[in-house]
């Protein structure tokens, strides 16, 4: 990557409030192209606002984000995003197909609606997360794999160049999370930069190129292998002892069967 | 069967709207003379007098408007926006009336807006920075600014210059004595409506669905959020003089429920929610014609209101009376399967030796009353499922009573049975159950087992021919195997 380049996402000294009470504070963070990184926490440890406030919906109290060298705002085009499931009402009157296409409203202008292209891309999107079959059905009629899945498609319809994925695996099925990390893994390949919210650390380890630890502040941040020990978690999950104690002994598992890193 | 069926639901509406003007004509006919009733009919329909005209166009302008904006308040959880919003607007109408001390409607109509918008942006504000949530902060705002524009109403009426006459149209509602202007204020609110939802239908769509989202890509979502708003404070105050400040909301939530009830696609809600506004628009402005004194609004609001009872009552997903006719046939067909499956058992007992059976064994093996039987027996025949051998007792006294299935008749009770003993073969082989407790889970299960799902099973259970108690799984094959002869005379 040449130096000229700017890089996907860079964020410099962001705090992030709610009603004047902060929830982060003051992270720096550069994400090189092409990786498939983790954000790791407990819970109110501020990973979902991480993601609101790089996408703009949660402003910051100081500091700033740039997505390719550019304010959001200027390139919101090139991010593709996955809200977690619960944010919107699944009895809306949508089916499948229309959640999809909504994934190409950004790349329309005003008054232009989805045309044949767009519905290509939508019918393409809708395959490859295996829903192809389900595009007609009324979304409440969804499992939360499936419901998942849709999610996906639509961020895919974006075509964008970095994704943003708030708990993606979340109350899923084992097939459909195996699907979606297919998914990942392809769009990485592509030259896709991807940050997925994640809260197992059993399987965070497997997953990511690098990770992001987080509790309020930033813990530490970089390549998966250096980021995931033992003094390093501690510090993030501070004394939940339970969180700990397993991960410690899933660690120690994993260092006797694969001893080998990425 | 599909529920979705714009043509469906369109036939539907027009049906309601009949019986709603059918019932309730017929009421008003025991008070009014027949030839009164149809010189009115007559009259009303070619719209001779100017009031009426003011009155039903007034109507059906309101009708589409409150039906396209009350769609996407109640798609977004808003409903009771509307109320707050008819209720926030009064001292608005008072200050518009203060302000010119007259009843010029452009000013009560920009006073009412800025009462109405303040009014949400109070409700935003106090569940944005208190942690009081949305419904206590609409029910406050309600109350409190309906409670202040009562209070500058009372004021108003004391004063001792100004001409006030018909202020109190605003709380009940008088579509009968609409102005011009206020005709024209109606129609360019709609006019208004209709244009931005057209145009900005997928930018609506979005930030209704996913507000996150919707920001996410780019688009002003906010801005999208404060021009439905807008149109919102807009429509009920142009409402508010024909059906009062109570009834707006019914009239914003009513036919927009009963489309919501009808469809699963935003874009058919919004178009059956604006026709249903305007055949109750119609509906009402007909009804306060027929009696002199008769109020337009309510009687919009109880014909809206009869066309959601009737899409309770018979819409194809949750209505009642469609439930209680789907649970009749399936009920019925069970039965029918049941009657053919006894008659296989009773075959199989002879080793398939008798192709007619005695009407006495298929009693035993059913353990029904002589009665129940032959009906059951008279349903088969029916449907074309099976034959009777009734020889004639005079002449041959010693002949039982055979039925015969025919071929389709054969075939449905070895597509029953096999599903009964695949299932069981099923629960016992992989899901582990004893044998000796699949056959009640079965009964069931044999009626609903599609095509397909059998076929999956068959592959699974690697095409068994016997079930866990060791008797036939009866294939195509089978069928072929054992032929069947008619009665014989």
């Amino acid at each position: 990557m040449s130096p000229q380049t700017p890089p996907p996402l860079e964020i410099h000294d962001l705090t992030v409030a709610y009603h004047k009470k902060p929830v982060l504070y003051g992270i720096d963070l550069v994400v090189p192209s092409g990786r498939l990184v983790g954000i790791v926490g407990p819970n109110g440890a501020g990973k979902s606002t991480l993601i609101k406030a790089i996408l703009g919906l949660a402003p910051p109290s100081s500091g700033w984000v740039k997505i390719f060298g550019k304010p959001y705002r200027n390139n919101a085009k090139r991010v593709g995003y996955v809200p977690q499931r619960e944010s919107v009402d699944w009895d809306f009157p949508v089916n499948v197909r229309d959640v999809v296409l909504m994934g190409r409203y950004g790349r329309l202008g005003w008054l232009k609606r989805p045309g044949k292209a767009d519905r290509e891309v939508a019918r393409a999107c809708l395959e490859k997360v295996q829903m192809l079959p389900y595009a007609n059905r009324q979304i409440s009629n969804l499992s939360g794999g499936q419901q998942q899945r849709v999610f996906l498609a639509r961020a895919l319809a974006q075509e964008s160049d970095l994704y943003l994925l708030d708990e993606p695996f979340a109350g899923v099925d084992v097939a459909t999370e195996s699907a979606i990390v297919n998914i990942l893994s392809q769009l990485r390949a592509q030259g896709k930069t991807l940050m997925v919210v994640h809260h197992d650390l059993t399987t965070a380890r497997k997953y990511f190129d690098m990770l992001l630890l987080l509790n309020m502040r930033m813990v530490d941040y970089g390549p998966t292998d250096e980021v995931f020990t033992y003094e390093k978690l501690q510090a993030t999950y501070g004394g939940r002892l339970t969180i700990l104690s397993q991960v410690a002994d899933s660690l120690s598992q994993e260092k006797e069967n694969l001893p080998v890193g990425p | 069967m599909h529920p979705n069926h714009p043509y469906r639901a369109l036939a539907l509406a027009g049906g309601l709207l009949l019986l709603t003007a059918g019932d309730l004509s017929a009421a008003k006919i025991g008070d009014l003379s027949d030839t009164r009733f149809w010189d009115q009919l007559i009259r009303f329909f070619s719209l001779r007098d100017p009031s009426l005209r003011y009155t039903l166009t007034a109507s059906l302008f309101l009708g589409t408007c409150c039906g396209l904006l009350g769609s996407f308040i109640v798609v977004r959880k808003l409903s009771l926006m509307g109320d707050t919003l008819s209720h926030a607007v009064l001292p608005g109408v008072a200050l518009g009336f203060l302000w010119t001390m007259t009843k010029n409607p452009w000013a009560i109509f920009v006073g009412a807006t800025l009462a109405g918008l303040l009014g949400t942006v109070v409700v935003h504000w106090i569940h944005t920075t208190t942690h009081i949530k949305e419904d206590s902060a609409m029910g406050l705002v309600l109350s409190g600014f309906y409670a202040l524009g009562i209070c500058l109403f009372t004021m108003i009426q004391q004063l001792p210059t100004a001409n006030k006459a018909g202020l109190d149209k605003f709380l009940f509602g008088q579509a009968a004595a609409l102005s011009a202007e206020d005709l024209w204020m109606i129609g360019i609110v709609t006019i208004l409506s209709l244009l931005a939802i057209v145009l900005f239908y997928k930018e609506f769509l979005v930030t209704s669905f996913d507000f996150g989202f919707a920001q996410a890509l780019g688009l002003s979502a906010r801005f999208f959020h404060y021009l439905i708003m807008l149109l919102l404070a807009l429509s009920v105050v142009i409402a508010l003089q024909a059906v009062g400040v109570v009834l707006v909301s019914a009239l914003l939530i009513t036919p927009a429920a009963t489309a919501f009830l009808l469809t699963d696609r935003m874009h058919r809600m919004l178009i059956y929610a604006s026709l249903f506004g305007m055949g109750a628009g119609v509906a009402g402005a007909f009804f306060s014609y027929l009696g002199n004194s008769l109020p337009t609004g309510p009687f919009i609001i109880v014909a809206a209101s009869t066309l959601f009872a009737l899409a309770l009552l018979f819409s194809n997903r949750y209505g009642i009376i469609p439930r209680w006719i789907r649970n009749l046939s399936r009920d019925r067909r069970i039965q029918i399967e049941n009657t053919l499956k006894a008659v296989y058992h009773v075959r199989e007992k002879n080793a398939f030796s008798i192709d007619g059976i005695p009407v006495k064994a298929l009693q035993n093996r059913r353990k029904l009353s002589p009665s129940e039987v032959e009906k059951e027996i008279r349903q088969l025949v029916r449907r074309g499922f099976a034959s009777m051998d009734e020889p004639d007792p005079e002449a041959l006294p010693d002949r039982e009573r055979k039925l015969f299935l025919t071929p389709s008749g054969w075939e449905t009770a070895c597509r029953i049975v096999r599903n009964h003993r695949l299932w069981e073969l099923y629960l016992t082989e992989s899901v582990r159950y004893q044998p000796d407790h699949v056959h009640d889970d079965a009964e069931e299960i044999e009626h609903l087992l599609g095509e397909d799902i059998v076929r999956q099973l068959e592959r699974r259970l690697n095409y068994p021919t016997r079930d866990p108690h060791g008797k036939l799984i009866p294939s195509l094959q089978d069928l072929s195997k054992t032929p069947l002869a008619g009665p014989s005379r």
